[in-house]
């Protein structure tokens, strides 16, 4: 598959992701609106809200990520071998040449944002550049140019506001029950209806974020597949990445920058530590276990 | 009666449809093709651009092997001259190998090798030579994707008889193959 064969399916993907993302807020809206009692005047408002918050996340979040993660832009002049790494790695890929960042942290990583290819930044911390060879260092930049390449940062950008929109729902929800009880009075007729909504809407509310969250995180684990095998289609050199990931994934020095929010952005899981083991450890995760990442590059 | 026609009218919708998104997807490809092929040709420009210079960082050092020199001017010009994809690569192979010729007589010379514009002049080649190999790369994943739609049936006949041809790889003949000899 050549990138243009792969943006276009990734672009279907997102469609539908988004799509079903769609149906289960309808459905949490239809419900909590029914229980309340406010009926559409909930979902409106929730609306307009959650539309400035994508509309502001989509067009900053790059500006946002950086500035939590302390980080600050290069010239080709302050670090050229990083900077010639991504420079041809952009030409074998056909993309327009992102800025490059550093981040003064002597833990490896790397990330990669911005909201299409012509605003993409791609950010290593000054350990990666210490701890790995050229070559291993080609394989994590191409990882993260594929990711750019792929548009996931964009479809990360969507699916994280959508999560966040299901979480301010439900917060919505629980709050107008405190606030919205006399309300609800001045309605007697469909009294037993509203009660089972009422019930129905305080179970979503409260499992409703964590299965976005879930959701956010599957997809997100499937994303870091893809860019590594699209990372590897443009190094055409597989042991380079997966020598990389071994190297990171020895390393126990967890990256201070890095949060929650941004933990999905990194090459590898940022804060370390953690071994994954039983399936349901895994849901939780935001990357798959370097070691089957590993395996699976070796196998290519 | 109606149905029929119904039929035969979705039949022939469908047909056109499929032949009009083959000819878009062929004429795509050769948009693609032409731009990434321009992506080899700045490259190759930047190299073609820094020969002089590098010629006259080592003329005054080189004494004896003057013919390496020649070569890696006779390759520069050839380079300017060609047109193809495969001239191209030709003799962007031969430069290739005059080059390394040339650094490696260089090893001969300390004086030479100290000289900071010489290793600034190397490095900036080197760079050139693996951004050259990028940029071809991905030239020849689009004109690999575009001839494998010419080739395949039925959307090959189709695209011929738009007169759609199959493009050239950017690739040296294996003639120029050959190991570059080094004369000390």
């Amino acid at each position: 598959m050549t990138i243009y064969s792969q943006i276009a399916a990734n672009k279907t993907k997102t469609f539908v992701i988004i799509g079903l993302f769609v149906i289960f807020i309808t459905t949490i809206l239809y419900i909590y609106g029914n229980a309340t009692g406010y009926g559409l005047s909930f979902v409106g408002l929730a609306l307009i809200i959650s539309g400035i918050m994508g509309f502001a996340s989509f067009y900053y979040s790059d500006k946002v990520i950086l500035g939590m993660s302390k980080a600050r832009q290069i010239k080709k002049s302050d670090y050229p071998e990083l900077y010639r790494i991504v420079e041809n790695l952009c030409i074998g890929g056909g993309i327009p040449m992102p800025k490059v960042y550093i981040i003064q942290d002597s833990a490896p990583n790397a990330f990669a944002t911005g909201r299409d290819p012509k605003h993409a930044v791609i950010c290593a911390t000054t350990g990666i550049m210490e701890k790995l060879n050229k070559i291993e260092l080609e394989g994590v930049i191409a990882h993260e140019l594929s990711h750019i390449r792929n548009f996931d940062i964009r479809l990360m950008a969507i699916v994280v506001v959508l999560v966040g929109l299901v979480a301010l729902l439900a917060d919505f929800f629980m709050r107008s029950l405190w606030y919205g009880g006399g309300r609800r009075d001045s309605r007697q007729g469909s009294n037993s209806a509203q009660g089972i909504f009422l019930l129905i809407g305080i179970i979503l509310a409260i499992l409703s974020p964590i299965i976005a969250t879930l959701i956010q995180l599957a997809v997100s684990r499937k994303r870091e597949f893809l860019a590594d095998a699209s990372g590897v289609l443009l190094t055409r050199y597989p042991e380079g990445l997966a020598s990389a990931l071994e190297k990171i994934g020895k390393d126990k020095e967890p990256l201070e920058v890095a949060n929650n929010a941004t933990a999905h952005l990194y090459i590898a899981n940022p804060f370390k530590g953690k071994i994954s083991g039983s399936w349901f450890a895994n849901l939780f995760n935001t990357h798959p276990p370097i070691e089957e990442r590993i395996r699976i590059l070796r196998s290519m | 009666m109606n149905i029929s026609i119904i039929i035969a009218i979705s039949v022939v919708t469908i047909v056109i449809l499929y032949i009009w998104s083959i000819y878009n997807r062929l004429a795509t490809g050769k948009v693609h093709i032409k731009e990434a092929f321009s992506g080899i040709d700045v490259q190759l420009k930047r190299r073609v651009d820094l020969i002089p210079n590098l010629v006259e960082s080592v003329k005054g050092y080189i004494k004896h092997e003057r013919e390496v020199l020649e070569k890696v001017t006779d390759a520069r010009t050839s380079l300017m001259r060609a047109t193809t994809p495969h001239e191209k690569a030709q003799s962007d192979n031969m430069l290739s190998g005059a080059l390394k010729s040339l650094f490696a007589v260089s090893e001969n010379y300390p004086d030479l090798k100290a000289s900071q514009n010489f290793l600034e002049l190397q490095k900036e080649l080197s760079d050139i030579e693996a951004k050259v190999a990028y940029a071809r790369q991905f030239y020849n994943s689009n004109v690999r994707d575009y001839n494998a739609t010419l080739a395949n049936f039925p959307s090959g006949s189709i695209g011929r008889s738009f007169g759609f041809k199959e493009e050239e790889f950017f690739e040296a003949g294996e003639g120029e193959r050959a190991p570059v000899k080094v004369s000390f």
